[in-house]
């Protein structure tokens, strides 16, 4: 009887690292094609569409950064726990509560001068998310709770946490009702690149990214972390502090997650309001698996992320449903994600007795 | 090993060749995006014209604004979230050469005033919105009228006098249908209660028919809706009882359970405001037209309403047409039962588009 198996690589060499994510892509783009083919669409003229929608134009560009910057925070967020096998699921609701907290900054500090009022913004942001995300590391940590459902829960707590500002307490009484909160007075917007929405916020992200690089590489605090990732019992033998190493984890992965949110909130949407992360902070994890984790790859796939959205989301003028859309941008994902699997593993023929 | 490799290799160029190929070659095919006449109008969803409801009537508008002026060409951007995607959907389709863009959110306001004050010499349009400004004009239409007919139907289909009502959010717009709709079930039903559900999304069927279904459970024997899509209709239509619809008519959703449905019909509107558009007549208005306008109106009213009660209906509803009377004119009492409108006085627009309370006979709660 023979049988398909995934045999893991050994190494992997130079070309499959750059052939299969080609190689998935194109296969995406061939399946797409087909699809756009028979639903009586002309696929060229949609994917060409794709791209200009993406990088076709220093305003498609800008837009495709503006995209890839929240993506890009939570993507570097869940890596540094994804770094120690912590499954943080709950950069979503971090990114809420940073919003939140740096949204209750401009309330009560709304006149400082816009630097300290915007450097005390993204502080509180970084503390409101390093708390959300501390809650599930101590039941991590001293209980031995499983995060990745703490984790996920928590997000509704904190989405609906802000539903429930916008709609009570902090909504805007010159809002005639509507679920808005004030908007920020224009000390609390972050400076942008005048004629474009890009913001001072891809700064902090590539910041973030030359740090968790230093960080993760060169600081004993980064061995052990990569160490208890990859066998906690090695970790505690060697006499490492685990348990302190998984809140610290978490608080940063959580503070990281928390300035995406005061991010959102001060370069974009100017106001507190429901839907302000386009789930970014799922989107995030996927970045941070395909990048493997590596924080500048993240940068790099973030961009390309964002422009896989912004193109996609386009196309819808030239006469495409968005449900082809989001399956032209699913076919992507899927085979990046399984290339990825080739990556690891190589299929082979084996014959059983 | 080598080979293999070296085959790969090949292989993805190939591909990849083939499709660089493909895409250049038909970047010199495509036709020119505009030619110099046409009108270009863009409009941005919230939802999608498949919802059968509110996103649905939109496009229906968008539909009869192409056939009523010819030389009008439409695009749409559907599913737009309100967040940080809005601002660049309302720039892309300034970019790709509309001259009109029309959003059919709330949440568009702020993002549309952004891209507004950067192309002077575009016109927008917000549906539902609050702020205008020199090229940006809001309309909304008096959807509580229709809703109040809708109410005396309801009223008077009840068996055990409970209606329930599955709403969105509380904001002033759902508040106010839900006071209309109450209104008129007391107008033919005095002792008839209106119970409210909250389903907190604008569009999503499993939490619309979870709402719904929670009023079944309580012993709701007529359902309403203020949400996008017909799910609360077929909820009613399996359990057997009746059913008020929203937005387009619902009819073909629930045969047996459907009564009526207040409706949205924007083609008008659109025609009307495109056409001075192009002759360079447009002026920026905030436009809140009833049904005297035709903008809103009630749907057919099906068969099983006994007639003098339609002829009840169609009697209001002129009296609403010709400007005789309107639905907030006191005495209204609050939830409470304090009056809150006197006999003789009329709640104001401003009141209207700000209510924050409910009317007496309303169950539920304003959180």
């Amino acid at each position: 009887m023979k049988r398909l198996r995934l045999v893991r690589r050994n190494n992997e060499s130079w070309l499959v690292k750059v052939a299969v994510p080609i190689l998935s892509i194109l296969l995406a783009i061939l399946v797409g094609w087909i699809f756009l083919v028979l639903s009586g669409y002309d696929a060229a003229e949609t994917y060409r569409r794709m791209i200009q929608g993406a990088f076709g134009s220093p305003y498609a560009i800008s837009e495709t950064i503006v995209k890839a910057i929240p993506l890009a925070l939570t993507g570097l967020a869940v890596s540094v726990a994804f770094r120690m096998k912590l499954w943080n699921i709950g950069a979503e609701g971090q990114l809420y509560m940073g919003a939140f907290a740096a949204a209750g900054v401009v309330m009560f500090l709304g006149d400082w001068p816009s630097w300290l009022l915007l450097s005390v913004m993204l502080a509180a942001g970084f503390a409101a998310g390093a708390i959300w995300g501390l809650i599930p590391g101590a039941l991590r940590a001293f209980w031995n709770v499983n995060e990745t459902i703490t984790t996920l829960l928590l997000n509704y707590v904190a989405i609906f946490w802000v539903s429930y500002l916008v709609f009570g307490p902090w909504k805007d009484p010159n809002a005639m009702g509507f679920p808005l909160a004030p908007r920020f007075p224009q000390a609390a917007y972050l400076p942008v690149i005048p004629g474009s929405r890009v913001h001072i916020g891809i700064l902090v992200a590539v910041a973030v990214a030359v740090l968790l690089y230093i960080v993760m590489k060169y600081t004993r605090w980064g061995y052990e972390v990569r160490v208890t990732g990859e066998s906690p019992e090695a970790a505690r033998y060697a006499g490492m502090n685990v348990v302190r190493n998984i809140l610290l984890v978490m608080l940063v992965s959580g503070g990281i997650a928390g300035m995406t949110g005061m991010i959102e909130v001060s370069g974009i949407t100017h106001r507190l309001q429901q839907d302000i992360s386009a789930s970014y902070g799922y989107t995030g994890i996927i970045i941070a698996w395909l990048a493997r984790l590596n924080p500048f790859t993240v940068l790099l796939v973030a961009f390309l992320f964002g422009a896989l959205l912004v193109g996609g989301f386009g196309v819808q003028t030239y006469g495409i449903p968005y449900a082809i859309v989001l399956m032209l941008q699913g076919a992507v994902l899927f085979f990046l994600l399984a290339g990825d699997i080739m990556l690891k593993y190589r299929l082979t023929i084996t014959r059983e007795d | 090993m080598k080979w293999r490799k070296l085959g790969v290799l090949l292989l993805v160029l190939a591909f990849a060749a083939t499709m660089v190929v493909g895409c250049g070659g038909s970047q010199d095919t495509s036709a020119p995006d505009q030619t110099e006449k046409e009108f270009k109008v863009g409009f941005i969803y919230i939802g999608a014209p498949g919802d059968a409801g509110w996103t649905y009537a939109h496009d229906e508008g968008r539909k009869y604004l192409e056939q009523q002026i010819p030389g009008v060409k439409t695009v749409t951007l559907e599913n737009v979230p309100e967040g940080a995607d809005a601002e660049r959907s309302i720039e892309q389709l300034v970019q790709e050469g509309c001259q009109v863009v029309v959003a059919n959110s709330f949440g568009y306001g702020d993002p549309m005033l952004e891209v507004a004050k950067r192309y002077p010499d575009v016109t927008f349009l917000h549906c539902s919105g609050l702020q205008t400004a020199e090229n940006v004009s809001t309309y909304f239409g008096r959807m509580y009228q229709p809703r109040y007919l809708s109410g005396m139907v309801a009223g008077a289909m009840t068996k055990n006098g409970k209606i329930g009502y599955a709403a969105a959010y509380p904001i002033p717009e759902v508040i106010r249908g839900i006071n209309a709709f109450t209104l008129g079930v007391k107008a033919v039903n005095p002792d008839a209660t209106v119970k409210v559900v909250w389903s907190n999304t604008w569009v999503d069927p499993t939490l619309e028919k979870q709402a719904a279904q929670s009023l079944i459970d309580a012993g709701c024997d007529v359902l309403a809706q203020h949400a996008d899509t017909p799910a609360v209709q077929q909820a009613a239509e399996d359990a057997g009882i009746y059913s008020i619809g929203y937005n387009s008519d619902m009819r073909k959703f629930a045969p047996n359970a459907n009564l009526t449905s207040p409706v949205w019909n924007w083609g008008p509107y659109y025609v009307r405001v495109i056409q001075s558009v192009i002759d360079g007549t447009w002026k920026s208005e905030a436009y809140w037209g009833g049904m005297a306008d035709g903008i809103v109106d009630l749907a057919p009213i099906s068969d099983k309403v006994p007639t003098e009660i339609v002829d009840q209906v169609q009697a209001k509803k002129q009296e609403i047409i010709q400007g005789e009377w309107d639905v907030f004119f006191g005495p209204i009492k609050a939830q409470d039962g304090t009056v809150k409108v006197p006999e003789g006085q009329a709640l104001t627009d401003e009141e209207m588009l700000s209510m924050d309370w409910f009317v007496y006979g309303v169950e539920g709660t304003i959180e």
